[in-house]
C-alpha cells in the first residue's frame, strides 16, 4: 500500500524540518560550509577536466611534427627552398608552410594570435575572429579593425564572422585573413612562412624523420607533438596538484566538523530520540527520519554547490580558480571553457561528500536509539 | 490483564555496585481498573511502570499482557506495543520543545501512516476534551504546568491505548489541578481503559477513583488493597 508509506515519508519529513529549524542558526552555518565545499571541490574537477580535454582536442589537431628555422637561436622565417630540401626527406608525408604571428593590441592589452588558414582563407580585407578576442576586443561582425603593419602602415580589415569552435582554448585568441593581408602585417615577403606543419608517413618513424630533417637542415628545430603533450600535462598536473593539496586540507575541516557531529548528539537530541522511541517510534523510524534530514541537508547542498561551480566554471571565466589553473596560458586572452561533465566525476564528489555527512548523521542516531527508552522516565 | 511472575530489575548487573530497584513482584492487574503503585521515594515504583510499559526489559520474571508474554519480545515488538497498548504520562511530561502542543500530540501517530488531516482531527478532538483547544498552536515550552501535563496526556491517548501509564502525575500540579487530573482519570476508567498510576500523593490516594492501591518499600510490594 503506498499511500500509508507516502503519508509516513511526510510525516518523518516533516518532524526532520521542524527539528532542523530548531537548531536554524547551527544547520545554516553547517549548510553553508558544506555548499561551499562542494563548490570548491566540483570547481577544480570541472575546471581541470575540461581544461584537460581542450588540451587534448587542441594537441589532436596539432600536426605530428612542426618545423621551425632558427638563425644565431632566433626564430627565423622559412623559404621555399628550405621546403624543397624537406621535400626530398623519405618519409615525410604532407608539407603544410604556415603563415602566422602575433599581434599586441594596445587598446584592449590582449596578445592575438594571427594566422592565414591553409584551407578557406577569408578574402582580402576580411578576417574571422575568436570568441576571447571578440569579448576582449567588443568587435562582432562588420566591425572594422586596424592594425599597424611592420612598415607602420595601418591596415584596416572588416570582422566577416566569428569562428565557431568546439574549443575556446584552442580558438580564443584567433584572429584569421587572408595571406595577402597577413604578409605586409608581419613583414613575411612572399615565398617565405614562419614554420612549417608536416605529416610522417609513418607515425612510429617520427623520431627518425626529426633527425633526418636536422641533418639535412642544420639550422632546423623539428618538434613532435609528443613533447608538446608531455609538457602541458606535466605543468598542468603540477598545478591541480597544489589545487587539490589545498583543497585537502578543506576537505579535512570538513570531516572534522562532520566528526564533531558524529561524536556527541547533543543532550537535547538524545532526550528527544528517547522520547520518540518511548512513545512508540521504531529505530527504523527514528532513522527514517534522520535520513531525511541527512539527505534534505546534503543533497541541496550539493545540488547548489554543484550548479554554483558550473555556473562559476563554464559561464564566468572562473575567477577564483582560473588564475591558478590556467597558468600555462596566460598568454591568451580570457576565454571561457567549453562545458563538459563527467559522471564518474559528480559520483566520486557525491560518495566523498553526501555519504559521511549522512553517516555523521545517522549513526549516532542510532546509537542513541537502540538504547532501552527508560531513562526518559526520570 | 496484566499479570507479573517474579518480576526483578537489577541496575548495574554483576557489578559491585548492583542494585535490584525491583524485586520479584508477583501482580495481576485486571483491564478497565484504575491501580495506584504508592509507598516512599526510591521504593521502585517508576521502574516497575517502565517494565509494564515495555520500556525496559526485567533482569528476571515474566510479564504478560492479555496472555501473551512480553519480557523476551525483541525490541520491535515491545515499541510496537508501547505505540498502541500503552500511553505513557511522563512525570516530567517528556514534550519535545520547539513543537506547537498539537505537534506534539500528533507525534506517537506520525508513523502510523494514517493521512495528516485524520490524525489533526483526532488530535484536536482529544485537546477539546481536555480543554486545550486555545492553545493547541502554542509551543509547549511555553505552557502551565497543568496544561504541559494534560498536552502529555492528550499525546498518550492519540492512538488510543487500552492502558494508560501516569507517573507522578500530581507532583507538578496544584491542588486545584490534581482534582481536574483525577476527573481525567475517572473519564478514562469510564472509556473503558486501564489506568495505572504512581504516586506518594494523598490526594490520589484517597481519590475515589483509585480502585486498586499497591503499597511497595526497597522493591517489593508490602501491601494490596
Ligand atoms: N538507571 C539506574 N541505575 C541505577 N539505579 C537506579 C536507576 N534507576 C533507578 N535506580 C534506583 O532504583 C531505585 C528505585 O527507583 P524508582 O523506581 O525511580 O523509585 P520511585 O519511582 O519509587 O521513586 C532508586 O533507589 C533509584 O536510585
Ligand atoms: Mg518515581
Amino acid at each position: 500500500m503506498p499511500t500509508p508509506w507516502i503519508e509516513r515519508q511526510a510525516a518523518f519529513i516533516d518532524h526532520a524540518v521542524r527539528a532542523m529549524g530548531r537548531r536554524r542558526t547551527h544547520q545554516i552555518g553547517l549548510w553553508l560550509v558544506y555548499t561551499l565545499l562542494v563548490f570548491l571541490l566540483a570547481s577544480v574537477m570541472l575546471f581541470a577536466h575540461a581544461l584537460r580535454h581542450e588540451a587534448r582536442l587542441l594537441l589532436q589537431d596539432a600536426p605530428e611534427l612542426v618545423v621551425q628555422r632558427l638563425e644565431g637561436g632566433r626564430h627565423a622565417l622559412i623559404s621555399e627552398t628550405h621546403l624543397q630540401i624537406l621535400h626530398g626527406i623519405r618519409g615525410v608525408g604532407t608539407i603544410t608552410p604556415r603563415l602566422w604571428g602575433y599581434y599586441y593590441d594596445p587598446v584592449s592589452r590582449a596578445n592575438y594570435t594571427l594566422m592565414t588558414p591553409p584551407a578557406n582563407p577569408p578574402p582580402p580585407g576580411q578576417m574571422t575572429i575568436g570568441a576571447g578576442v571578440s569579448r576582449v576586443s567588443g568587435l562582432t561582425s562588420g566591425d572594422l579593425f586596424s592594425m599597424p603593419g611592420s612598415d607602420g602602415i595601418k591596415r584596416t580589415l572588416v570582422v566577416r564572422d566569428l569562428l565557431s569552435a568546439a574549443s575556446e582554448l584552442v580558438s580564443s585568441d584567433l584572429i584569421l585573413m587572408n595571406a595577402a593581408d597577413l604578409r605586409p602585417l608581419l613583414g613575411i615577403p612572399a615565398g617565405w612562412y614562419t614554420d612549417v606543419a608536416l605529416t610522417v608517413a609513418q607515425p612510429r618513424e617520427v623520431n627518425k624523420v626529426a633527425e633526418k630533417v636536422m641533418q639535412r637542415m642544420p639550422d632546423a628545430r623539428p618538434i613532435q607533438r609528443q613533447e608538446l603533450l608531455r609538457t602541458y600535462h606535466a605543468l598542468f598536473d603540477w598545478r591541480e596538484g597544489i589545487l587539490l593539496t589545498l583543497l585537502g586540507v578543506v576537505l579535512l575541516a570538513f570531516a572534522i566538523l562532520v566528526w564533531d557531529k558524529a561524536s556527541g548528539l547533543s543532550a537535547d537530541e538524545r532526550r528527544e530520540i528517547g522520547i520518540l522511541k518511548a512513545i512508540g517510534w521504531q529505530t527504523g523510524e527514528v532513522l527514517a527520519m534522520k535520513l531525511w534530514e541527512g539527505t534534505l541537508v546534503s543533497m541541496s547542498a550539493f545540488l547548489i554547490g554543484y550548479v554554483t561551480a558550473y555556473v562559476h566554471v563554464f559561464v564566468t571565466p572562473a575567477p577564483l580558480i582560473g588564475a591558478v589553473l590556467k597558468g600555462w596560458a596566460v598568454l591568451y586572452p580570457e576565454f571561457v571553457l567549453t562545458p563538459r561533465v563527467e559522471g564518474l566525476q559528480v559520483l566520486t564528489l557525491f560518495f566523498f561528500t553526501v555519504f559521511p555527512f549522512i553517516a555523521a548523521l545517522v549513526i549516532p542516531a542510532w546509537k542513541a536509539a537502540i538504547t532501552d527508552p527508560d531513562a526518559v522516565m526520570r | 490483564m496484566i499479570e507479573l511472575t517474579g518480576v526483578s530489575k537489577i541496575f548495574n548487573e554483576g557489578q559491585p555496585n548492583a542494585f535490584p530497584a525491583v524485586d520479584g513482584i508477583d501482580l495481576l492487574l485486571p483491564s478497565g481498573e484504575v491501580t495506584l503503585f504508592t509507598g516512599p521515594s526510591g521504593s521502585g515504583k517508576t521502574t516497575l511502570l517502565t517494565l509494564i510499559g515495555c520500556l525496559a526489559k526485567p533482569s528476571m520474571g515474566r510479564i504478560r499482557i492479555d496472555g501473551q508474554a512480553v519480557s523476551g519480545l525483541p525490541e520491535r515488538f515491545l515499541t510496537a506495543l508501547r505505540r498502541t497498548t500503552f500511553g505513557f504520562v511522563f512525570q516530567k511530561f517528556n514534550l519535545i520543545h520547539g513543537l506547537s502542543v498539537l505537534e506534539n500530540v500528533m507525534l506517537p501517530a506520525a508513523p502510523l501512516g494514517l493521512p495528516r488531516q485524520q490524525v489533526m482531527r483526532t488530535a484536536m478532538e482529544i485537546l477539546e476534551k481536555l480543554d486545550l483547544t486555545r492553545k493547541a498552536h502554542a509551543r509547549v515550552e511555553w505552557l502551565s504546568g497543568g496544561e504541559a501535563q494534560r498536552t502529555a496526556m492528550a499525546r498518550a491517548l492519540i492512538n488510543r491505548p487500552r492502558v494508560v501509564i501516569a507517573d507522578e502525575p500530581t507532583a507538578n500540579l496544584d491542588s486545584r489541578l490534581g482534582s481536574a487530573f483525577l476527573q481525567i482519570i475517572a473519564d478514562l476508567r469510564h472509556d473503558g481503559h486501564t489506568v495505572l498510576i504512581s504516586s506518594h500523593d494523598p490526594l490520589v490516594l484517597h481519590a475515589p477513583v483509585v480502585e486498586r492501591v499497591v503499597t511497595m518499600r526497597d522493591g517489593r510490594i508490602v501491601e494490596r488493597g
